[in-house]
């Protein structure tokens, strides 16, 4: 049987929605019993939305003060402390995971899959490489435990429990090192719909030309009820911020809809899209790469072309 | 001696559009121009800078790979890295087998900091810094897009999905560089002629006493899904009605 460890991404007080993605993947292995783990200076409010995704067998919670901000260097030793006989320890393959899932693999001596797209057995799994370009199968060697980071964009979230799972309260074994300090967060908030999950997504490259004008991207995604994206042209340039990213070394994302005003369509970006239901590209040059996996393209001036789409498009459905 | 070791991977350069081969054991690599991982690249820059700035007095440049890796540490070298370490074997190495490597050159060199790119553009692991940082049991900062040194601290500011973090860590510690760290320089030609008389020092993984463990075998490999091309509309008015065709308008 595969033990399965999910640590947890939350905020404190909302449980990241990648999460329950990385539950879905875990009910992909064939007799999967699924833990998820929360680490937090209170558990409390995380530990109930764990435990009401459908497939997770307990909910276990480590709390100490310094867990209110989720630094790797610190909970990856108290997370090794909790594998105990798990088999696997899957975490989203978010910022959080990235820093965090590496530093537990090698505590653990354990090989670790990289941004997981799908499970073809309890030791054997998907991923890409080369910016997406070739998918790589993987087999793990029987007698270590597997350490992964999941492509969220490869899952559709597991959905809620029945009934709620148990939740039961862990000791802190182990020592935390106080080398890694919190600082400071700066984070734009936005009433927009966070980007790594939206339905719909707006996007702006270098031809936005500047961060006034990405506004018109910002009054035709809030029209639409859509986030908003950028290239890292367009990060580069300081039109947008970083988070906005979408891409290979930025956000990887599958939204129902994606359009693309004035990017180009690097396959450093494509890699970010390529899961997106519908994408839509207008950019004023039809030899643009972009049109090639557009399923709808238009070539023109996106200055015409944003405002004409905002009068034109309905209220959000 | 306050020295910063540097990853310096040899990777297959970002703009070459990579295939399968045909019977799905690998990705066709013959004659394909290949550099300096572009992150190594940012990683170098950010060393060289704090150098500049007095805040460290060596920068050593590190690949492991086969023999030829050492044109790219020419490159680093070129680039202003004081001297290079070529761990040289044919063998794959897997990121924790990589993070291993560096953790013994860190304490041979009693390192005041380790930066090494956030992920290499072939494999697209981004494992290998924060591997280290566990096994060297210190400080990481990944994803670094501002870097502070202050004596035996760092403030670094990292990339990451909520905005902009700060931590202040301390040294030594392990740095992983994104992108926007800093724009790396262009190599001019005499310091290529310089490049050529500085020492490059190449050790064996018995060397560095470690042996590859193959936790992982790469079965096959296949192209990915493609998308097929759409079609083209006209105006912004077509491209409402298609939209509302598929539900999205
Ligand atoms: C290691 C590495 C990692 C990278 N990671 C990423 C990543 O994560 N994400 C990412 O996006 N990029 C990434 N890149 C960069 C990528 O290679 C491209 O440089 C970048 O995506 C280009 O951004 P762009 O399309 O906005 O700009 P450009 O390529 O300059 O394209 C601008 C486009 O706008 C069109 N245009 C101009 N004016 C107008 C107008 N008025 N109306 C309509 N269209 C117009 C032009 O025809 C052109 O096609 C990475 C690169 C490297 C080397
Ligand atoms: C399943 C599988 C199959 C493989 N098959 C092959 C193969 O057929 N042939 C082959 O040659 N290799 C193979 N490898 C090894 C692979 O090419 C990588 O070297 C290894 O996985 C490290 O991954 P990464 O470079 O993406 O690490 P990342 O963690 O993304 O690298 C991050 C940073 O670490 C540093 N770094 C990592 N490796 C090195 C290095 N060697 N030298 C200097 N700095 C480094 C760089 O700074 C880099 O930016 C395979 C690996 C796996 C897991």
């Amino acid at each position: 049987m595969s033990k399965i460890l999910v640590i947890a991404e939350h905020d404190g007080s909302k449980l990241n929605p990648a999460t329950a993605k990385c539950v879905a993947c875990a009910s992909a292995i064939p007799g999967a019993d699924i833990s998820v783990l929360v680490l937090a200076a209170s558990a409390g409010a995380v530990a109930a939305q764990a435990a009401n995704i459908a497939g997770v067998a307990r909910v276990l919670t480590l709390e100490n003060a310094v867990f209110a901000q989720a630094l790797a260097a610190t909970i990856a030793p108290a997370v090794v402390g909790a594998t105990g006989d798990h088999t696997h320890i899957f975490g989203p393959s978010t910022t959080f995971g990235k820093d965090l899932m590496p530093r537990i693999a090698a505590l653990l001596g354990a090989p670790q899959i990289s941004d997981l797209m799908a499970v073809e057995s309890a030791t054997r799994f998907k991923r890409p490489i080369y910016a997406g370009n070739a998918i790589v199968t993987v087999e793990c060697a029987a007698d270590s435990k597997v350490v992964a980071t999941v492509r969220v964009a490869s899952f559709e979230a597991a959905g809620a429990a029945s009934a709620a799972a148990p939740i039961e309260a862990l000791q802190l074994s182990v020592e935390l090192p106080t080398h890694t300090r919190f600082v400071a967060v700066t984070a734009a908030r936005s009433d927009r719909p966070d980007l790594q999950t939206a339905a719909r997504v707006v996007s702006g490259g270098r031809a936005l030309g500047s961060a006034e004008n990405f506004k018109i991207l910002y009054s035709l995604a809030d029209k639409m009820g859509a986030a908003v994206g950028a290239s890292r042209a367009a990060v580069d340039a300081g039109y947008a911020a970083n988070e906005m990213q979408v891409g290979q070394t930025g956000k990887i994302i599958a939204p129902e809809l994606y359009m693309a005003f004035g990017i180009s369509g690097a396959i450093q970006h494509l890699t970010g899209i390529k899961d997106a239901r519908t994408i839509v590209a207008i950019n004023k040059d039809p030899e643009a790469p972009i049109f090639e996996v557009a399923d709808f393209g238009l070539v023109g001036d996106l200055f015409q072309i944003v405002p004409e789409l905002e009068k034109q498009l309905g209220q959000k459905a | 001696m306050k020295r910063i070791l540097v990853a310096i991977k040899r990777v297959v350069d970002y703009n070459v559009r990579i295939r399968v081969k045909p019977d799905g054991t690998g990705v066709i690599t013959d004659g394909v121009k290949m550099s300096i991982n572009p992150f190594d690249e940012i990683a170098l820059e950010e060393a060289l800078r704090i150098k500049e700035k007095g805040q460290a007095e060596e920068v050593v440049a590190v690949s492991i790979g086969p023999a030829d890796c050492q044109q790219q540490l020419r490159t680093a070298l070129a680039m202003g890295a004081d001297r290079a370490l070529h761990v040289q074997t044919d063998a794959v190495i897997e990121p924790l087998d990589a993070a291993r490597i560096f953790k013994s050159l860190a304490d041979r060199e009693q390192a005041l900091l380790a930066i090494l790119g956030k992920q290499a553009i072939d494999d697209d692991c981004n494992q290998t810094g924060q591997m280290l940082a566990a096994l060297w049991n210190r400080p990481q900062a990944t994803f670094a897009s501002k870097v502070e040194i202050n004596g035996d601290k760092a403030l670094v500011t990292r990339e990451v999905d909520a905005g902009l973090e700060t931590l202040e860590i301390d040294l030594p510690a392990v740095i992983t560089a994104d992108l926007r760290l800093n724009e790396p320089r262009y190599v001019k030609l005499p310091d290529i002629m310089k490049a050529k008389k500085k020492p490059l020092e190449t050790l064996d993984l018995a060397a560095v006493g470690v042996t590859p463990a193959e936790r992982l075998r790469a079965v096959k490999f296949d192209p990915p899904a493609q998308r097929s091309k759409g079609v083209m509309v006209k105006d912004v008015q077509e491209l409402v009605e298609a939209l509302k065709r598929r539900g999205l308008a």
